[in-house]
């Protein structure tokens, strides 16, 4: 029942997440269709805060569905933890958008924080009484210890974000994989969840996915574009010249973009905003993403 | 209700009607809760309505083949065919999404057909599969008593063993699925103990009418409550308290007493979206 003994000395030394040369397309009515992915390559380091940003279509949903072995790429090799994804499932924190979950199910937020202890509970009704310790362990680390039995759908959209994470963290995870952790919170939530995930960040390694820049750009230590190919960056890189490029667009524009200051600077925060990226949400060419 | 209790001393099956009425409260109580929040209830229509296919193939077979199929008896037929049904339900509903509710109702009325058809073809049972529609509350047998405590005894340990796994999947089904939960099995299996709580319900108030008892109670139960367990408890004394209060009220009178259930079921759930309304109305 303990999966981690044999997987935790390979961690220390290998790649949390090591893509190479990742191809992947949907089946379409018989043959395989245009290329989601095409040729990614991506190395996830355990100190690793990495945001993945790119238009809707881009791949994003894909990439995350593959780390998490739900799907197998056509071409290429995925190891996570050094091993085959669909292998150690349960150590890899998935935090998937918060409107994901059904609110209307008749559960307390512990019980959904518990679903994270699932993979090592044994049959029978109860939770065991470690499993309860690590899910309220969990809420603690999230700040929303005192919201343990209030009803899900209670809550705001930031203390479901932070439950999630709890959730994530109660499996014992090695990494967290968030999907769009600031859609539907408000700004304030939002900088406390970008708060929450750097004092994370100092013991576990974090990829988001988001169409957000200011937020992913802001905060991170490196950042890939991803529009069905995939290009990394270290923070202070990603310039206006390579986001207009992916977006395939000329309306991005950076107001308030002050020229020693390249966006997504972590260390930038001398009292600019970088608010004012105008993204079309849908690019040249709209693809509808697969659930 | 003075006269049912004076009659209940000689007539032994006003006292069964109301074990029945019990044994079945427990298994819709249970399974209920799981109906509405999965939001499976037409699919447990569904099921329903392929018991009769069951029941009509059960008693076809039993009556031309008495000697190789003479064991076969119609509450026997319905517990098989609507555990297919269920296993075929919950293939369709993981793998064909789009055309699920055209499938189903597909379904729905070839298997309810099929089980009046062959019921014809049958001499001599036509007054039996109107026992098996809508219900036949005073008339329970003691094997049939004994069928349905082995029914509530199965899901009340199916649920002891997978409660947190059937929770996860109507939670969120993606991270049970990562948790490392056989997603499909869990839906085969809370639609198998569906079947069994439908089959728990057919002489309580019939095939037809099961929908409103499987969702009923527990609805009401939701205005109230917000936790399974207390969901689970309160639908089961709601359905406790609708298949005997309105029973002996009516008896002696015209009315069917499995109508009485299922329209004291509906009474209370409406009076509960009432005061639901006003209290939200004054807060």
């Amino acid at each position: 029942m303990t999966p981690s003994t044999t997987t935790t000395s390979a961690a220390t030394t290998t790649p949390i997440v090591e893509l190479s040369h990742v191809t992947f397309a949907y089946a379409q009515q018989g043959s395989t269709g245009e290329p989601v992915l095409d040729d990614v390559s991506l190395v996830v380091e355990p100190d690793d805060f990495l945001g993945v940003i790119g238009p809707n279509g881009g791949g994003k949903t894909t990439l995350l569905k593959i780390i998490l072995g739900l799907l197998a790429p056509q071409t290429g090799t995925v190891r996570v933890l050094g091993q085959p994804p669909a292998k150690v499932r349960p150590r890899i924190g998935y935090v998937p958008q918060h409107a994901q979950i059904d609110i209307t199910v008749p559960a307390s937020v512990l019980d959904v924080v518990l679903m994270g202890r699932l993979h090592r509970s044994s049959w029978g009704l109860r939770y065991s009484r470690p499993d309860v310790e690590a899910a309220r362990a969990a809420l603690e680390q999230t700040a929303v210890a005192d919201l343990a039995n209030r009803r899900l759908g209670t809550l705001s959209g930031g203390q479901r974000q932070r439950v999630l994470i709890a959730r994530a963290l109660a499996s014992d995870a090695k990494m967290l994989l968030l999907d769009e952790p600031t859609a539907g919170v408000d700004a304030q939530a939002e900088r406390g969840l970008t708060d929450l995930l750097h004092q994370l960040n100092e013991r576990i390694p974090i990829v988001m996915v988001s169409h957000d820049i200011s937020f992913v750009s802001t905060h991170l230590k490196r950042v890939a574009c991803l529009n069905r190919r995939l290009t990394c960056h270290r923070a202070g890189e990603v310039t206006s010249e390579i986001i207009a490029e992916m977006y395939g667009h000329q309306h991005v524009m950076l107001v308030h973009h002050e020229p020693d200051c390249p966006l997504s600077d972590p260390g930038c925060d001398h009292g600019h905003v970088h608010t004012d990226l105008h993204l079309p949400h849908a690019t040249s060419k709209p693809k509808a993403e697969p659930r | 209700m003075i006269p049912f209790i004076e009659s209940m001393r000689h007539n032994p099956f006003l006292g069964t009607g109301l074990l029945a009425g019990l044994l079945a409260s427990l298994a819709c109580g249970l399974i209920g809760p799981y109906v509405i929040t999965r939001r499976i209830v037409f699919l447990a229509g569904a099921i329903a309505h392929m018991a009769v296919g069951g029941i009509g193939t059960a008693i076809y077979l039993s009556t031309h083949y008495p000697q190789s199929l003479g064991w076969l008896t119609p509450l026997g037929g319905a517990i098989l065919w609507s555990l297919a049904s269920a296993v075929i339900i919950g293939l369709i509903h993981h793998r064909a999404r789009e055309r699920l509710d055209t499938l189903i109702g597909a379904m729905w009325a070839v298997g309810m057909s099929i089980g009046i058809l062959l019921i014809k073809l049958t001499p001599g049972y036509h007054a039996e599969l109107m026992s098996y529609l809508f219900g036949s509350i005073s008339f329970v047998s003691r094997e049939q008593l004994l069928l349905m405590a082995f029914l509530d005894a199965v899901i009340v340990g199916a649920l002891m063993l997978f409660h947190k796994r059937l929770l996860a999947i109507c939670l969120d089904q993606q991270q049970a699925q990562l948790q490392g939960v056989n997603v499909l099995a869990m839906n085969i299996l809370l639609l198998s103990l569906v079947a069994l709580t439908v089959v728990c319900l057919i002489q309580v108030v019939g095939l037809i009418l099961v929908i409103a008892l499987l969702t009923l109670p527990a609805a009401t139960a939701a205005h109230h409550a917000w936790r399974m367990g207390s969901l689970m408890l309160i639908a089961t004394l709601l359905c406790a308290v609708v298949t005997t209060g309105p029973r002996m009220l009516v008896y002696g009178t015209q009315v069917s007493p499995e109508s009485a259930i299922v329209l004291a079921a509906g009474l209370v759930y409406l009076a509960s979206v009432v005061v639901e309304r006003l209290r939200r109305g004054l807060a």
